[in-house]
């Protein structure tokens, strides 16, 4: 079936589809951010004095371990089915596919996120309902899925890939986790749009830098 | 040939000379003491580290935009030996932050972004040996040289910002550097420029080699049944 639209939708719509179908990517990482949570809760005992010191960090590590797993797939269905030279022969623009497979990603790590936060603030005793924090969510995302969805092309052709697309992404996406821990620590604190809003600009300059190097390289990326 | 050789010479007798310079000739740093002498090292380290990413970040463009090979190896040649600068630069860092600042590491904006640097380009290398070879991995790297570079900037501004946050009174010498004597200057300079031509030499050895081995492979290919 061909979904109306151009081929951004119609490939985004095959995997949400293929994701409903197939549920291996939502479901595992959401019970292994569990698992991180649920783990930094015996490694570091959340008093309530502490609490507020370490809730970001644990929060952004769990988003950022959960992210690595679910953007290994970002090919991994195509590339054991075989699907993927098809993909690679359609008439569709790398920039385009790319934008495709972004958007797909940022859909799956903000339902993975939005599945986590309840149990997080259920451990850590904190709020849930803080538009700034989505918003920032939202933010972040996008900037670990645009250089992810990149480094999870590559990572497909190359040996002992598990470990490399970990390697490759971490340092690069250091700003996103810096932005992310200290805006999170502001807002969880109360603290005015004044404080933590420059860790939002940084976190949007990041997204939209690396979306252009992202469009223009994927291109290089996928030529076999 | 005899370019290569003269550049070889003049690295080494420049060697020779900051080695005599640092150690025998430049007065000791009256507020900072000895220690200070790895100075005349560390900051040219940090240079030549940065100079080697550069160059990978223009090689990678010109090797994507043009697809010249030898824009490949210059890229991958410049890569392994900034690594090596860039951990003899973490390395000299550490020994004189625990000289003067009493602490092995403290996360300054330059500190942090050097080590999210090394990092980056050993990611880089990696990919060099895990990737695919050939052209497909020559692209693969080529686009992270791209992307890591481009982080350099953002990641010194987050930690800049990041250490606002968390204000960590620390007195550096990078503070005084305006302030250096004439004979500290001049004995600077010198580092500088035998440094520069000892990564010239580096460079020039290596992608030598990378383009030396990418011409044996295509014989070998050639004559091979």
């Amino acid at each position: 079936m061909r979904f109306p639209g151009g081929p951004i939708t119609t490939i985004l719509w095959k995997d949400l589809i293929l994701e409903l179908r197939t549920r291996e990517v939502i479901l595992p990482v959401v019970v292994f951010a569990y698992l991180v949570i649920v783990v930094f809760n015996f490694a570091i005992e959340p008093r309530p004095a502490l609490v507020i010191a370490v809730a970001p960090g644990v929060l952004w590590l769990a988003f950022t371990f959960a992210s690595t797993l679910a953007l290994s797939r970002t090919f991994a269905l195509e590339k054991e089915t075989g699907s993927i030279e098809g993909l690679l022969m359609a008439p569709v623009d790398p920039d385009k596919l790319y934008l495709a497979k972004l958007l797909g990603n940022v859909t799956f790590l903000l339902t993975v996120e939005a599945l986590t936060l309840p149990l997080f603030s259920a451990l850590f005793n904190l709020p849930l309902f803080l538009p700034e924090l989505w918003l920032l969510m939202i933010l972040s995302t996008f900037g670990l899925a645009a250089v992810g969805t990149v480094f999870s092309a590559m990572a497909i052709n190359t040996h002992a890939r598990e470990i490399l697309l970990p390697v490759l992404f971490f340092p690069i996406i250091v700003p996103v986790i810096i932005a992310a821990v200290e805006a999170t620590g502001a807002i969880l604190q109360g603290e005015p749009w004044s404080v933590y809003g420059r860790w939002l600009g940084l976190t949007a300059a990041f997204d939209a830098i690396y979306l252009v190097i992202g469009a223009v390289t994927f291109g290089y990326v996928l030529k076999q | 040939m005899t370019i290569r050789l003269t550049i070889q010479a003049a690295s080494f007798m420049l060697m020779l000379c900051t080695t005599a310079m640092v150690f025998l000739w430049v007065p000791t740093d009256a507020v900072l003491g000895i220690s200070q002498r790895i100075f005349y090292l560390h900051v040219p380290l940090a240079w030549v580290g940065f100079l080697a990413f550069g160059i990978v970040f223009i090689s990678s463009i010109a090797f994507l935009w043009r697809g010249a090979q030898r824009w490949d190896d210059l890229a991958h040649a410049s890569a392994e030996i900034g690594v090596i600068f860039m951990s003899l630069l973490l390395v000299t860092g550490v020994l004189w932050a625990k000289a003067s600042w009493q602490v092995w590491w403290t996360w300054s904006p330059q500190l942090t972004t050097s080590l999210i640097l090394w990092l980056v380009y050993i990611a880089y290398l990696m990919l060099r040996s895990y990737g695919p070879i050939g052209q497909q991995g020559a692209r693969y790297a080529a686009v992270l040289g791209i992307i890591g570079f481009v982080d350099v900037p953002i990641v010194y501004m987050a930690a800049q910002w990041w250490r606002d946050v968390h204000p960590e009174a620390v007195i550096g010498p990078l503070a005084e550097e305006g302030s250096l004597e004439t004979s500290m200057y001049f004995t600077f300079l010198v580092s500088l420029l035998s440094f520069t031509a000892l990564f010239t030499t580096l460079l020039m050895a290596r992608f030598a080699l990378h383009s030396d081995k990418r011409k044996l492979d295509h014989l070998r290919r050639q004559y091979e049944p």
